[in-house]
């Protein structure tokens, strides 16, 4: 994996390689890089397998940490490829071109997070939550617990003091 | 300066009622113009009572033919399957799933119920003709089980819903069901399983209580 | 004839809703022929459907949201309900991910059984699924016999870890415990049984006319569509790709049993469940050989500190396992709290579900999509969570 890092890193401008295990290794790059690293990939090195795509919210940095994880089938190793954001304007390029699950993921996100990729089909539409007036819900500083205690009634809890609720059911009569 | 009696009040113009905005009525506000027309603006109304004697027997009817309404709404929907099908048989008793509401008596809410969900539910509830039942499967429907912090479910379908039977358990076994089916049919016997009634008399409250969570509400208030 | 089906413009087919010629039709959420509570938005033409939009979203309970509150211990009663049918492969991907973050290494009996339990989910999913998939075909004897034999293995479940559906019986570190006296007999009694309706499966579903006329050359997947969206599992082994995580990358003990990855040329329904018919044989097989070759004695757990004021080293790391729909994979991020600061599911259902069944869908006869549906083996808790 630090071969195919030190590779990659002649064409584009890469940071922090780590190596977690002899089959998976994550490495940072710049956001206006990321979508043509992707392409390199994806076409040269056989990594054609988008795992996954998902986002961290690292609040105390004001970040957004997108996670593009490749899997290559010929020599079974991933690759997480780390872009780091801006998390009061979230925009990111569209990767819908490569993978076709890719605008799924990307609605996700729009819808969880905020983030933006224009020109991605559809990524304005709401996909999981239905009339949702809130803020995006998986950003950290959304309270759902304070959400959920205002918006729903929860039941009261009924607390009994075990030994006078057992003689109560079992005495009941004197 | 004129003093106050020399004043010409106007004849006050009789308020006649809107017949949308009657309370017999409902308005269907949240739907458009066009579609307006296409649904009923009648309210539910209480089941009238027959004889006592009539209304045991109807009882004893209904208790013995429930049709469940196959609408897996959460996770607690999967030991359905079991109920339905060679081991648990749930035919024996006199119940089968039914693909629509039009034909179901028995509403089994299987589980933790999110907005999204919740909508479908109460338009699939009003659908189902009377008499109609509604049982409620697993802790979650209960109040809210392990998602009680979760912004998405709601905490107590009694809120929505009028419940008859509930079911206890994270994942209640099959014949925790079975025993809530049983209880449901003694209920009916009895002539206390009033959910639907309830719904009818307490319809207003019920209401307000789904339109306060489904923020976007543009299906019929009462659909049937 | 006037040619009632609309004309293509670009790779996309061009109409007018309001011509009368077409319908909008909802499939789902309340239908008993989707998978789950999962809804298809189809605009059809006759009975074919010339569009559909998948919408989820039904089922969701923010889980990432809730375990981010929870501490790593309190998340595993979360984890499990992603996936009903077949849990267990949440349980040990979480507990994996967490032993991976914080390197410990588990006992190897613990390993053993991880992989038995696995196994046996796996056999009771299949069962569960191909219920379903002969239901949707109208054969609703099939279902009958195997929703009972899933009920016996759900049986075995109960005795060893004292629950029918979410057993958590993995955790951090290890296992709950060990099987009960005399189970291994049982077991096999009820896989003798199991292995005996698979056979009989072969003559009455198998070999069946009308099942075979509609599901041969039912939403065909071809090897190129694989990659591009992300297609695994069975869906993709069906289609002549020998791709199977438990023979790549082998976790837990895969690497010393014996079996072989079941594949199928045509990529159609009918040969997505030929594949899973045989995978279950192997399963039978890997069940088999493990009480056979199990050690029966040795620790059960690695010893942990205190799992309530369990804090794990920031890091991030991946997991993967094979589950009966494929590749299943948790991806953890730690800050170096007590708390997860996020845990992303990567459930396989996400793109069959999403992407590939709309492009699927399109010039199915309405009849035969919830056999379509049914035989991608979509989960719709898997993609919303
Ligand atoms: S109570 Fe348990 S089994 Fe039932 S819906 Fe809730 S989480 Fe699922």
């Amino acid at each position: 994996m630090k071969k195919l890092y030190d590779i990659l890193s002649l064409q584009f401008e890469l940071a922090d390689f780590e190596s977690k295990r002899s089959d998976l290794a994550f490495c940072k790059v710049k956001a206006s890089q990321a979508i043509s690293l992707l392409t390199h990939l994806r076409d040269i090195h056989g990594y054609t397998h988008l795992v996954m795509l998902t986002c961290v919210d690292w609040l105390e940095d004001k970040q957004f940490q997108l996670t593009y994880l490749l899997h290559n089938y010929a020599t079974k190793t991933d690759l997480g490829i780390l872009v780091f954001i801006d998390r009061d304007h979230p925009v990111m390029d569209s990767l819908h071109h490569l993978w076709k699950q890719g605008r799924v993921y990307q609605r996700e996100l729009h819808e969880m997070f905020g983030i933006d990729f224009p020109g991605s089909p559809g990524v304005e539409e709401p996909m999981i939550l239905e009339g949702w007036q809130g803020p995006p819900p998986m950003r950290r500083d959304f309270d759902t617990k304070a959400y959920s205690d205002e918006t729903y009634s929860h039941r009261p809890r009924v607390q009994n003091e075990p030994e006078q609720h057992m003689k109560e059911q079992l005495y009941s009569e004197d | 300066m004129n003093d106050i009696n020399d004043t010409i009040i106007p004849e006050p113009v009789p308020e006649y009622p809107d017949w949308r905005k009657d309370a017999k009525t409902l308005t269907n506000a949240g739907l458009s113009e066009e579609e307006q027309d296409w649904f009923c603006d009648a309210r539910p109304q209480p089941a009238k009572k027959s004889w006592q004697v009539m209304e045991n027997f109807l009882n004893w009817a209904r208790s013995n033919s429930l049709w469940i309404l196959a609408f897996g709404t959460g996770c607690g929907a999967i030991e359905l399957r079991p109920l339905i099908t060679a081991r648990y048989d749930i035919s024996r008793l006199g119940m089968q799933p039914r693909p629509t509401p039009r034909q179901a008596s028995v509403f089994m809410i299987g589980g933790y119920v999110s907005i999204k969900t919740l909508k479908r539910i109460v338009r699939s509830y009003e659908q189902m003709q009377g008499p109609k039942f509604v049982v409620a499967v697993c802790s979650c429907a209960i109040n809210g089980g392990m998602y009680w912090d979760s912004y998405n479910t709601v905490k107590r379908i009694d809120e929505y819903i009028p419940v008859d039977v509930y079911v206890t358990g994270c994942m209640p076994r099959p014949e925790a069901v079975l025993a809530g089916f049983s209880k449901l049919k003694e209920l009916i016997k009895g002539g206390k399983a009033e959910g639907q009634n309830l719904y009818a008399e307490k319809f207003d409250w019920y209401k307000e209580n789904q339109k306060r969570v489904i923020k976007d509400w543009n299906m019929p208030d009462y659909n049937w | 004839m006037e040619n009632l089906y609309p004309p293509i413009v670009d790779g996309k087919s061009v109409y007018d809703l309001n011509s009368q010629k077409y319908l909008k039709m909802w499939h789902g959420p309340q239908h008993p022929g989707v998978t789950g509570n999962m809804s298809l938005e189809l605009d059809i033409c006759g009975d074919q459907v010339i569009k559909c939009n998948t919408h989820v979203g039904y089922l969701h309970r923010g889980f990432e949201k809730l375990m981010e509150r929870r501490r790593y211990i309190n998340c595993f009663p979360i984890v499990c309900r992603i996936c009903v049918p077949e849990p267990d492969t949440n349980e040990y991907l979480f507990a994996a991910a967490m032993e991976d973050l914080m390197g410990i290494e588990i006992p190897e009996r613990a390993k053993w059984l991880r992989t038995l339990n696995l196994e046996l989910s796996r056999l009771a999913s299949f069962l569960m699924w191909i219920g379903g998939q002969s239901g949707a075909f109208g054969m609703g004897t099939v279902a009958q016999w195997t929703m009972a034999h899933r009920d016996f293995v759900l049986d075995l479940f109960e005795e060893w870890t004292g629950a029918r559906i979410y057993h958590m019986y993995t955790i951090p570190g290890g296992v709950r415990g060990d099987l009960p006296e005399g189970w291994d007999k049982r077991a096999e009694k009820t896989i003798a049984a199991v292995h005996k309706l698979l056979d009989e499966i072969n003559y009455v579903m198998l070999n069946n006319a009308i099942f075979k006329q509609r599901a041969v050359g039912l939403g065909v997947i071809t090897p190129e569509m694989v990659d591009a969206y992300g297609v695994v599992g069975p869906n993709a082994r069906c289609c002549g790709l020998q791709r199977d995580i438990r023979k790549d990358q082998p976790y837990l003990i895969y690497d010393q049993l014996d079996f072989i990855i079941e594949t199928e040329t045509a990529g159609d329904a009918y040969s997505r469940t030929v594949v899973r018919w045989k995978e279950m044989y192997q399963s039978i097989a890997l069940i088999r050989q493990i009480l056979a070759k199990m050690p029966r004695s040795g620790a059960l757990h690695a010893t942990l500190p205190n799992v309530l004021h369990l804090k794990i080293p920031k890091g991030q790391t991946y997991l993967r396992a094979e589950s009966t729909r494929g590749e299943y994979g948790y991806f953890m991020v730690s800050d170096g709290s007590a708390f997860p600061r996020k845990v992303t599911v990567r459930g396989p259902s996400y793109t069959h579900a999403m992407a590939l069944l709309e492009d699927l869908a399109v010039g199915v006869n309405i009849a035969d999509l919830p056999g379509l549906m049914v035989s991608l083996h979509t989960y719709p808790p898997e993609i919303e969570r």
